[in-house]
């Protein structure tokens, strides 16, 4: 059964939202989501460049009160 | 008050020693107890394995007793912690034995997983380990020329090393007149080649200088040892004669095995630094799950709140901080200058421009470490 998961790099400089994002993606299995909360302004892109590029799966991105709020489902 | 602290490294050690001087009239009238469970009678300093890859520390120079640098107020064994029952405020011990608490801290650390990479346990070299450290040093030695690789896996130790062991790497092959012959190519996780923004600004034009190529967003997947090829999971690949990794990390066993975080990175607050759902047991150091580096520094920062916060607990009944996610990290920028990056949960690092007299603190500071974790630096 799949799962979701909220991953808080709110205000976060090191490791970083992505970082955070790839740590967790390792950790999930095939199927779960991954909500990521980000205050970093390069998240909505670098995010979505990654997800692309190693062939996950965008669910959405919305900004609400600042806060970034990227979900995604690992794909493989 | 019983206070049991389980793990004895730079968290553990910092914050007890701190708590024992802070309570010694507490300790001395029988209110309050610090005992410590490790796993090791040694301690090792973790940041003097990158000098231990060039030849240009011993491994013995990283290693103290642990005793010896413990407050003598703290009860301290060799015996590490396999259960944790927190619901009954107790553990108990490889070796059979039941310790209770009142207040329990777990600083158990991290360990390096190579094993989770097909092929990169036996196709690469990395300095995250006294042996694996002796042993690339000798490979360099004997290294002549040809392709070097350096490849990064996630969640790891010490965020700046991947940048510091190429700065390194340029600076002993050209001390050795044999970079003309090597080719450096630097592999990233993420889209740019530091997760810190402005040490990726400062750091691009520094490899453009010394000519290493970088690929970013490479997320290692597999090392083919024979053919000599490194795999990403974004579908791309290097060839290397020599492949130089940071591995991946998990948190210690017994924190999975005793289903306290995934990974072994325990859920906890970002402020108090207490575990999620457990107002009596604090987690500190690369334990956490928290977003911040897993470095010697933030384990420091977070041991002299953790400490502060007991104490005050203890002597008014109220904590008086919170960890504001300082962490301030040493950056070697090869063999003869560093600069340094500090930051909290609010402010970015403003990076300097690097200079030899950061070089020399750090070194000095190599050995002022002993003091540090005393707790009287």
């Amino acid at each position: 059964m799949s799962e979701s998961k909220v991953i808080d790099a709110r205000d976060t400089f090191c490791p970083g939202p992505l970082m955070e994002l790839i740590t967790y993606m390792k950790q999930a299995n095939v199927g779960d989501t991954l909500e990521l909360l980000s205050t970093d302004k390069g998240t909505a892109s670098d995010v979505p460049e990654w997800i692309n590029k190693v062939g996950h799966e965008m669910i959405s991105s919305e900004k609400i009160d600042e806060v970034w709020h990227i979900k995604v489902r690992k794909a493989k | 008050m019983r206070i049991l602290i389980v793990g004895g490294g730079t968290a553990g050690t910092i914050l007890g020693n701190n708590l024992a001087r802070r309570l010694s009239g507490e300790i001395r009238s029988g209110k309050a107890r610090i005992t410590m469970l490790s796993a090791s009678d040694k301690h090792m300093y973790q940041p003097g394995l990158l000098y231990v890859a060039f030849g240009q520390m011993m491994p013995d120079e990283l290693y103290r007793d642990q005793a010896s640098l413990l407050e003598s107020s703290i009860d301290f064994h060799v015996d590490p912690v396999e259960k944790f029952m927190l619901d009954k405020n107790r553990v108990k011990t490889r070796s059979g034995k039941t310790h209770e608490y009142d207040i329990l801290v777990i600083a158990t650390g991290s360990r390096i997983v190579p094993q989770e990479i097909p092929g990169l346990n036996e196709g690469s070299e990395t300095f995250y380990s006294e042996a694996g450290a002796v042993k690339m040093f000798k490979r360099l030695r004997e290294f002549q020329g040809g392709r070097v690789a350096i490849v990064v896996g996630v969640p790891h130790k010490c965020p700046i090393a991947p940048v510091e062991v190429t700065f390194a790497l340029h600076d002993y092959f050209k001390a050795r007149g044999i970079r003309d012959k090597v080719h450096m190519k630097y592999h990233y996780p993420i889209g740019r080649i530091h997760t810190i923004e402005n040490v990726a600004i400062w750091a691009k034009p520094e490899f453009d200088r010394m000519g290493v190529e970088y690929e970013t967003l490479f997320n290692v997947k597999e090392v083919d040892v024979e053919n000599k090829v490194v795999r990403s999971e974004e579908g791309t690949e290097t060839e290397y004669d020599l492949l130089i990794s940071i591995p991946p990390h998990r948190g210690m066993e017994v924190v999975e095995e005793e289903g306290l975080g995934q990974g072994g990175w325990i859920p906890t607050d970002r402020h108090q630094l207490k575990m999620a759902g457990h107002d009596n047991v604090y987690v500190l150091g690369d334990t956490t799950n928290l977003p911040v580096s897993k470095t010697g520094s933030a384990a420091h920062f977070e041991a002299e709140v953790v400490a502060d916060n007991i104490a005050s607990m203890i002597k008014i009944g109220t904590p008086v901080r919170e960890y504001d996610g300082k962490v301030y990290c040493f950056i070697e920028t090869g063999h003869d200058s560093a600069t340094y990056a500090m930051f909290n949960y609010a402010n970015p690092p403003d990076l300097k421009s690097p200079n030899k007299s950061m070089h020399w603190f750090k070194m000095a500071y190599n050995k002022m470490y002993w003091t540090s974790v005393r707790g009287l630096l």
